[in-house]
């Protein structure tokens, strides 16, 4: 009988493609995702778009327009609400309902799906990024980042920051709810940081000081550099990949299967 | 016949309990096994090891001559399961799912006849979350059997289904063994067992009790007969206790119930016969497995039989 085994076979390409479409198919339906992580920041840049004061320069932003301002702000929102919102629902979910465990009992085994969500995530991420950048390029003469290799830079260190928060979160509640819950709560303050309420330069110094060392506060301040052209700060990028790195270890540490 | 599913000396503890004692078994091909036993015996346990979710701490387990931790992957090729309070997404649909876990194996079954077969066809578009529980319970049986198993395990397939969806499921279980898959099923219906199981393993405080077929566990316990009538005409309960065959006699309102050996209804009806009296509504109620099960797993007397 062992004579006919092959030596560790890998799962078929033709599954983990299934498996990537399958995600693809579920994320749709989510609402979260498509509505909140997608629909919603496109509609508005839209709307700030449309208002006129928010096109022309501003003494207080140091002559940037508001608009200027907000589309990194959005960009860190599309990442935030995917990573936070979007990801660790479904996971914790699965894991919640033994589909992981169950997946554990199959040739492709549960890592594989974790790896499909990521990928979806941040794939459904940079098309909306790349999206916003280009309505407000069209659309309202938003000149596109200068310091384009910067700004991908940051984006992808604010991804793997985030969406390692993300897993951690799906780590450490007990289901879907909960992971909805938290993700939220942690939603609003981290986007308060960003700059979404009260632009960060017009932040009280305090403020500024907290938001440059939170996630989200650190990623808009670089994407925002490299936005007018200048490459982000190293403390900025250092911060970003110290949250990525704890919260990645913590989270593989804790994240059970079942 | 060499064994499909060979445990020997199954151990599984954690840091303050004993899960599983000391379980072995042989599951031959072509066999319904079943694993039966009261809630908390070690059942899941025993089938999580099986399965190679859980690594044993003592004992050794062969599943088709694999080791199901060191060689799971291989093994996830050839045994379908059917995990207790296992769901799928909301929003999978049942056509969706059986593509996607048809896609996981090498040579996967036709999953359109799978769905045909289990009687899904006209669910193929549904979402798992608005399926019944008899239908989720009957797509879990064919995501267990899209990847053309030779072994099933079966775990508490039937808890919560109402009496005809579990009937239903009885005969998607025997039919899919006339397919030549040998299936491991776990449960605590002494009924469901008694029907589809071939032989049975009584586990009991992570032990096996008594292994057997149904019917030899049933006369190992012997019980005898109890016969319930409600007689026609006033009856003496000395006459009935006169006959060598009976063993006692109570009554209920105007019920009386008999208890005796195996010739104990021959008996009773020859002497009502010689009276003329009538036994109206009569029943006979013979020893089921869930005499067994009581009388073994209560700490009474128990034969510690093991092959």
């Amino acid at each position: 009988m062992s004579a006919e085994m092959p030596a560790a076979p890998a799962p078929r390409s033709g599954a983990l493609r299934r498996l990537t479409i399958t995600e693809f198919i579920l994320f749709r339906r989510e609402r979260v995702g498509p509505v909140w992580g997608i629909g919603f920041p496109l509609l508005l840049l839209i709307i700030f778009g449309e208002i006129p004061s928010f096109r022309r320069p501003d003494q207080d932003l140091g002559g940037l327009t508001d608009l200027e301002v907000y589309v990194p702000i959005l960009t860190a929102f599309v990442i935030a609400m995917l990573a936070l919102n979007a990801l660790p629902p479904v996971l914790a979910g699965y894991r919640e309902k033994g589909i992981l465990r169950r997946l554990r009992t199959t040739p492709v085994g549960p890592a594989r799906v974790l790896a499909a969500q990521l990928v979806i995530n941040l794939v459904a991420a940079a098309v909306t990024v790349v999206l916003i950048l280009t309505v407000a390029r069209l659309a309202f003469g938003v000149a596109l980042p200068r310091q384009l290799a910067g700004f991908v830079l940051a984006a992808l260190l604010a991804a793997a920051a985030l969406m390692s928060i993300g897993l951690f979160i799906a780590a450490v509640v007990p289901g879907g709810r909960a992971a909805q819950a938290v993700g939220t709560i942690l939603f609003f303050p981290m986007m308060f940081f960003a700059g979404l309420w009260l632009p960060i330069a017009q932040m009280p110094s305090v403020l500024r000081h907290l938001s440059h060392v939170t996630p989200l506060g650190a990623a808009v301040q670089a994407l925002q550099d490299s936005a007018e052209g200048d490459w982000p700060q190293p403390v900025q990028l250092l911060t970003m990949v110290v949250y990525t790195v704890v919260f990645g270890l913590a989270a593989a540490k804790w994240f059970r299967w079942e | 016949m060499a064994a499909i599913i060979d445990v020997q000396h199954l151990r599984k503890s954690y840091a303050d309990t004993v899960a599983v004692d000391d379980v072995s078994f042989a599951v031959s091909e072509g066999e319904i096994f079943g694993i039966l036993g009261p809630n908390g015996a070690g059942k899941t346990t025993t089938v999580e090891c099986v399965e190679g979710l859980r690594a044993s701490s003592a004992g050794q387990i062969r599943v088709l001559g694999l080791d199901p931790r060191r060689d799971h992957v291989e093994l996830t090729q050839r045994l379908g399961v059917q995990l207790q309070d296992s769901q799928l997404p909301e929003r999978l649909r049942v056509a969706e799912a059986l593509e996607l876990y048809s896609s996981f194996y090498r040579a996967p079954a036709d999953w359109r006849e799978l769905i045909d077969r289990l009687g899904l066809a006209d669910q193929a578009g549904t979402r798992f979350g608005k399926l019944s529980g008899g239908q989720r319970q009957r797509l879990s049986i064919a995501l267990a059997l899209v990847g053309n198993p030779r072994v099933a395990v079966f775990d508490e397939l039937t808890t919560g289904l109402d009496p005809q969806a579990r009937r239903d499921t009885w005969e998607l279980i025997e039919g899919v063994r006339t397919q030549g898959v040998t299936i491991m099923l776990v449960t605590h219906f002494m009924a469901e067992a008694e029907r589809l199981c071939d032989r049975v393993a009584l586990i009991d405080a992570g032990r096996v009790v008594v292994l057997d077929t149904p019917a030899a566990l049933v006369d190992r316990v012997g019980t005898g007969q109890r016969i319930r009538f409600r007689p026609s005409a006033p009856l003496d309960d000395e006459l009935l206790t006169g006959l060598p065959d009976v063993t006692g006699v109570t009554r209920r309102g105007g019920v009386v119930m008999v208890t005796g050996n195996s010739n104990a209804l021959n008996a009773v009806t020859a002497l009502l016969a010689r009276h003329r009296i009538a036994a109206e509504h009569l029943q006979l109620e013979q020893a089921s497995l869930e005499d067994v099960f009581v009388a073994l797993t209560s700490g009474i007397q128990s034969p510690r039989a093991e092959r």
